[in-house]
């Protein structure tokens, strides 16, 4: 097949894509976000319950869906389990690093794994502050780092996509 | 992070099949038998000096290369040389022949389809030697049309390499048909065509075919890794691509690897022997397999033809909705070896270009699972994995966003 690279997986990995924790949609969730495509092999479907607790918003609860590698399953499994309980505003300091180091480690090619779940997790808050009319101050207003490369990649395979498509396709 | 604690966390499953065959072999203990004596009791010598132990180390190369001759109706063993691998054969007929002709220049025509051994020293005979290189275009099952073939060839193509049969999808190629219309048009053109997947699977006429170049490499037939042979017809002019001092194989500089060619005869060997009742179970094998996964898994697609223009031990198949890798895991956590053509096993995005080149979607290509059936499989073996796969495919199912939910219930 193509060029390949070896995939040195941490056992924490092997050990969530076997038992994934909050896997699923769910059916009271206060938001959704979908974070890649189909195209790139790797997409991401966040479910969070959020709600207001003394005068703070906090994730209340968490699921996932995932389409993708091992990697990208861990990722987004220990997402939520990092999330779960925390306010909106800690979880959005969460970064594609503290899930790769929570994952105890990830190659460097699976890097991508953690920043897209980081992109989905973001993009459902902006989301959901967008829907309640409100714009919290430590929310900034540009786009972040994770949040840029996820659009990115979305954008990349859109293109990939057309180019391929508009090949002229022999019969 | 260690290997060793994520092979621990992932155990031994209770059986374990290999399909993964495209990547490395199985190598049977005959052939392991017929390697070791080379290391230290008999033949241990170098080919080229006058002493009895390397008298017994040129034997497994002369016996070597007249079987191999034999079993390609080569005129000889002077038509075949040894290398370090398949991939080093396709290496030496593209940058060979393009250093033998690099003052003339030309096209280099090469198949859409073939394997990166082809495609990147043919890029590579672009960028060193001024080559131009063109990939032909394949239909929706891998094959080349004769008509649109006819169409890129011309005076100025100076080489072909064309497989005989496709690594991926298991495309068996008109070979014949291709080399005919080719000479008609250009009688100084020179065809190589990469039969790795070939050999041992089929019957290959090298005069028939009319080939001027022929790849094999042994780990695609239960040989050892690390040996290869291509053939090269008596007046074809090839230059070497390594160079040292050279003993009885002139593109071989060094001294030759006599244990693992050792092994390559026995496995030429053994896969010649019975050879039909052998090619007839792996084909039958292979049905088993492949007929079973259509029916007992909702939503795939084959990739590649189906029927007799398909190699015996190929099947590919698209699972929708979940993506290779996590499926050669979660295979391999229930003791199935495979391999995929997402892009998410490869060193860049884009997932296998075999199957984009067949009109498969991104998506498509991302779920494909590369199965190869060998002689050494037995009904359990493909019992096991048929009982294994759609419990697998559904696990995986349910936890995908795509997955429509008729698929995803109990």
């Amino acid at each position: 097949m193509s060029s390949r690279i070896p995939l040195p997986y941490n056992p924490k990995i092997i050990e969530l894509f076997r038992n994934p924790k909050n896997m699923g949609p769910m059916k009271d969730a206060t938001i959704t976000a979908i974070a890649g495509s189909p195209a790139c092999g790797d997409m991401i479907s966040l479910y969070l319950k959020i709600e207001k607790r003394n005068n703070e918003d906090v994730v209340v609860n968490a699921t996932f869906e995932s389409y993708g590698c091992a990697a990208n399953i861990a990722a987004a499994s220990i997402l939520t389990e990092m999330i779960k309980g925390k306010s909106v505003k800690e979880a959005w300091m969460i970064s594609w690093r503290d899930i790769a180091d929570e994952l105890g480690g990830l190659p460097v090619i699976k890097y991508h794994c953690s920043i897209l779940a980081v992109g989905a997790l973001r993009r459902a808050i902006r989301d959901y502050y967008k829907k309640m009319k409100v714009h919290p101050d430590w929310l900034p207003r540009d786009l972040t780092v994770e949040e840029k490369q996820t659009f990115e990649e979305e954008k990349m395979m859109e293109h990939l996509r057309k180019m391929r498509e508009s090949m002229v396709k022999y019969k | 992070m260690s290997i060793k604690d994520l092979l621990r966390e992932h155990g031994k499953p209770p059986k374990e099949v290999y399909f993964d065959l495209e990547n490395s072999g199985y190598v049977p203990d005959e052939v392991v038998e017929a390697i070791i004596p080379y290391f230290n009791k008999i033949g241990y010598g170098h080919p080229a000096i006058t002493h009895k132990l390397g008298w017994e180390a040129f034997e497994v190369i002369d016996e070597t290369k007249k079987l191999l001759a034999r079993t390609i109706n080569a005129s000889g063993p002077e038509e075949i040389v040894i290398t370090h691998s398949g991939t080093e054969a396709n290496n030496l007929a593209i940058l060979g022949h393009a250093i033998a002709h690099r003052e003339k220049g030309g096209k280099i025509l090469v198949s859409a389809i073939e394997h990166l051994s082809v495609i990147f020293p043919a890029e590579k005979a672009e960028k060193l030697y001024g080559f131009k290189v063109q990939r032909i275009p394949v239909d929706e099952e891998g094959f080349i049309d004769p008509e649109m073939f006819s169409a890129y060839m011309d005076k100025d193509v100076s080489l072909i390499s064309i497989q005989l049969v496709n690594h991926e999808i298991g495309t068996i190629q008109n070979i014949r048909e291709l080399v005919k219309i080719a000479k008609e048009i250009n009688p100084e053109v020179i065809f190589h065509t990469d039969a790795a997947d070939a050999f041992g699977r089929m019957r290959i006429d090298v005069k028939d075919l009319g080939v001027d170049m022929l790849t094999i490499s042994s780990h695609k037939i239960h040989g050892p890794r690390g040996v290869g042979a291509l053939f090269i017809k008596q007046g074809t002019k090839i230059e070497p691509i390594l160079y040292g001092q050279l003993s009885s194989e002139k593109f071989w500089p060094g001294v030759e690897n006599i244990p693992l060619i050792a092994g390559f005869r026995k496995a030429i060997e053994l896969a010649f022997r019975d050879f039909d009742n052998n090619v007839a179970k792996v084909k039958r094998l292979r049905d088993k397999l492949m007929n079973g996964i259509i029916e007992s898994v909702p939503e795939v697609l084959v990739n590649g033809p189906i029927g007799d223009k398909r190699v015996v031990d190929n099947a590919n198949i698209s699972f929708l909705y979940v993506e290779g890798e996590a499926i050669t895991v979660e295979f391999s956590l229930n003791g199935i070896y495979v391999s995929s053509g997402s892009a998410c096993t490869s060193r860049i995005l884009e997932p296998s270009h075999v199957l984009l080149a067949i009109g498969r979607r991104h998506e498509e290509a991302h779920g494909s699972i590369l199965f190869k059936v060998c002689r050494y499989h037995s009904d359990e073996d493909i019992d096991y994995a048929l009982e294994n796969i759609p419990i697998a495919i559904k696990r995986l199912r349910k936890l995908s966003p795509l997955t429509p939910p008729h698929l995803k219930g109990d």
